[in-house]
């Protein structure tokens, strides 16, 4: 069974976090078409957080439709994410490495590389949210 | 829905000072409230307040529809985990149990007994036999026995060490998914507030200064951060909270009601510890520049 986790630094809201790392579970075929996800007591019992905030994370799986709850029993997953997405890495990978040898040619280091990286992301999911 | 707690205009003076004064609240049910401030801020008096421990000088009160400790019904609507989670020290575990069995009419025994299993407490051991991360989950078993819908908590982690606080909080929070309870406590550990608050209160020298949904919070506050320009720059939907300048450099906390178009300041997230430290610093609300660097 899957076991969260919270990255404080991460900037991302806790509920945001657990969302990612079941997406990412997914896409890694570490979780499954089928598997149940831990239940809203064991998840607040082990990270001591707010239920509100696993609740939230669920509903927005749902909402994804990545998962399902069934009254009483749990919430399981209903799609898996990894084929399409493995298939699409590696095309992806190799256009990021022609991105990164042009930034390198053009004279920035590893750490503005990571910089422009993190703030085109987050400036994206700031256009995608508004 | 009923309000867990609402407050207007309320005040508790002691002498010629006010402990506490002109707190307007409106406290939503089902959330778990972090209130932080610094000491004397008036934390202790709001929580007891909201018990009806004290009785208030100014201004109403109003805890899940009813008035603070006015009679039995409301005394079992609400729980209340004192400063330090104390217990008797000479009493033993079980004991305790009788004693929370007899003074509480909606008692959850089987619910007392099952936590004090998973806990592994021994019912025969006192109080004083206990480690302190055991005294204080025993102090939580009393407080969620009585069934309350509203578990007041003041500073209950502040003497335990981080395991057992993460364990104690693991199982307030199991508690809160198992039944329908607010749950308000105060704590100086903000990291922890992190984790569990979805709703702030922030006071400040007797004054709620911040007060609303964290989500809602952390939304609408930002850091700006760029070269030092002054305060009058600033578009007015935003409102500084507090802000400190180097010879070069401004950076200021905002509470933003549009998006900031100016792309010469550097935008940033805050955390709750952020969002909590600039409202203390800024308090009261006159001395909002006092952080500006000769």
């Amino acid at each position: 069974m899957l076991e969260f986790y919270l990255e404080p630094a991460s900037g991302l809201p806790p509920y945001l976090q657990l969302v990612r790392q079941v997406r990412q579970a997914l896409q890694l075929g570490v979780l499954r078409k089928g598997d149940q996800l831990p239940t809203v007591k064991e998840v607040v019992a082990g990270l001591a957080i707010n239920p509100n905030t696993v609740q939230k994370a669920y509903r927005e799986l749902e909402h994804q439709d990545l998962v399902a709850a069934r009254p009483g029993v749990g919430t399981f997953v209903t799609r898996s994410l990894g084929s399409t997405s493995l298939a699409a890495h590696s095309a992806l990978r190799s256009e990021l490495h022609d991105w990164l040898a042009r930034s390198r040619q053009a004279g920035l280091d590893d750490e503005s590389i990571e910089a422009l990286f993190v703030a085109a992301v987050r400036a994206q999911a700031r256009g995608d949210v508004a | 829905m009923t309000a867990a707690l609402e407050a207007d205009g309320l005040g508790l003076r002691y002498g010629r000072s006010w402990a506490l004064a002109d707190c307007t609240l409106e406290i939503p049910a089902g959330r778990v409230v972090g209130l932080v401030g610094a000491n004397g801020a008036g934390k202790t008096t709001l929580l007891s307040l909201a018990s009806g421990q004290l009785t208030p000088s100014a201004g109403s009160i109003s805890v899940l529809g009813g008035r603070p400790g006015s009679g039995r019904v409301q005394l079992a609507k609400v729980g209340f985990v004192a400063q330090g989670t104390p217990t008797y020290a000479g009493l033993s575990v079980r004991d305790h149990l009788r004693l929370g069995a007899k003074l509480n009419p909606a008692w959850d025994d089987a619910l007392a007994q099952a936590r004090i299993r998973r806990l592994g407490l021994d019912p025969r051991r006192r109080a004083r036999q206990l480690s302190g991360g055991q005294r204080a989950q025993l102090a939580l078993t009393l407080g969620l026995a009585k069934r309350p819908e509203l578990l007041l908590l003041d500073e209950p982690v502040a003497a335990l060490d981080p395991v057992a606080r993460r364990e104690f909080f693991g199982s307030l929070m199991e508690a809160m998914a198992e039944n329908d309870l607010t749950v308000m406590l105060s704590s100086h550990l903000v990291a922890d507030l992190e984790r569990l608050c979805d709703y702030l209160v922030v006071l400040a020298e007797s004054r709620v200064v911040l007060a609303g949904s964290v989500d809602e919070l952390l939304a609408t506050h930002h850091r700006l951060t760029g070269a030092r320009r002054e305060g009058s720059r600033i578009p007015r939907s935003h409102k500084v909270i507090c802000a400190s300048h180097t010879e070069r450099h401004s950076t200021l906390i905002v509470r933003a009601r549009e998006p900031l178009l100016d792309p010469t300041w550097t935008v940033s997230r805050l955390t709750l510890e952020d969002l909590v430290i600039a409202y203390m610093v800024a308090a009261p609300p006159d001395r909002t520049l006092l952080g500006v660097a000769q």
